[in-house]
């Protein structure tokens, strides 16, 4: 079976890309194996408290809960991504695999298909 | 080898859409097989029929269309994507009781699955505009 990697790289609710992103992942964990990497700005997804509704977006990160039952295990997040924004590991409200750079590139070397967003 | 193509971006806010239809041009000619190319986020607005462009301009929406008619490649648009910026089809249209469509008939509404399915079936598949 074909290895799938999302890349969220965007702020939460930067435009709908993150949202959108998320609904692919959900797509493709029905047909095939899936990994998640929070990565750039994409790491701000992970942070609590997010009160979208206040800016009339949907709240649609509350569905990462969600993952391990649609079957997505392996989700990553760039420790170099959370050291330049400052934010520490505690403070994510998923559990991840926090990843080095070098890592994060052996990631994309597994991976058969890269879909970024 | 089979490539599919994903793009991103819309044909007025970024180069993905042109850089792609390149790029599917140069697979066709190089003797490949172009399983599909499927349209998500702003890229869908590419369906739009109703694109008029300045007669010294490209319109990616027309160009779209005659590759697709002349190389029987399909031309897929995510629904939820469309949906969500106004790009219909007939059946859409009155599904949610709209006065107009505006989905060029050399594109085709269908699911996220089609992206998916193309991941899964091609040898490549190629992003634009990400």
């Amino acid at each position: 079976m074909k290895k799938f990697l999302f890349i969220q790289h965007q702020g939460t609710f930067s435009n709908m890309s993150a949202q959108e992103g998320f609904d692919a992942l959900l797509m493709g964990s029905a047909f095939v194996e899936c990994s998640l990497l929070f990565m750039d700005d994409g790491v701000f997804q992970l942070l609590g408290n997010q009160e979208s509704d206040l800016i009339e977006r949907k709240n649609f990160v509350a569905g990462f809960g969600a993952l391990n039952d649609y079957g997505v295990n392996n989700i990553y997040c760039s420790q170099s991504a959370l050291d330049t924004r400052n934010i520490k590991e505690k403070s994510l409200t998923l559990t991840v695999t926090c990843i080095t750079d070098a890592e994060l590139s052996a990631l994309l070397d597994l991976s058969d298909v890269i879909l970024s967003f | 080898m089979k490539f599919s193509i994903a793009i991103f971006g819309g044909p007025s806010d970024s180069q993905a859409s042109l850089s792609a239809l390149n790029f599917a041009r140069a697979v066709i000619a190089s003797g490949h097989e172009l399983y599909r190319v499927f349209f998500y986020q702003e890229a869908v607005t590419t369906g739009n029929t109703l694109i008029v462009a300045p007669q010294d301009e490209h319109n990616l929406n027309a160009s779209w269309a005659d590759f697709s008619d002349e190389h029987s490649v399909e031309l897929i648009l995510c629904i939820a994507s469309a949906l969500r910026r106004g790009i219909l089809n007939d059946t859409e249209a009155q599904r949610y009781e709209k006065d107009a469509n505006n989905l060029h008939p050399s594109f085709t509404i269908s699911g996220l699955g089609q992206l998916i399915d193309a991941g899964i079936e091609s040898d490549r598949l190629i992003s634009f505009g990400k």
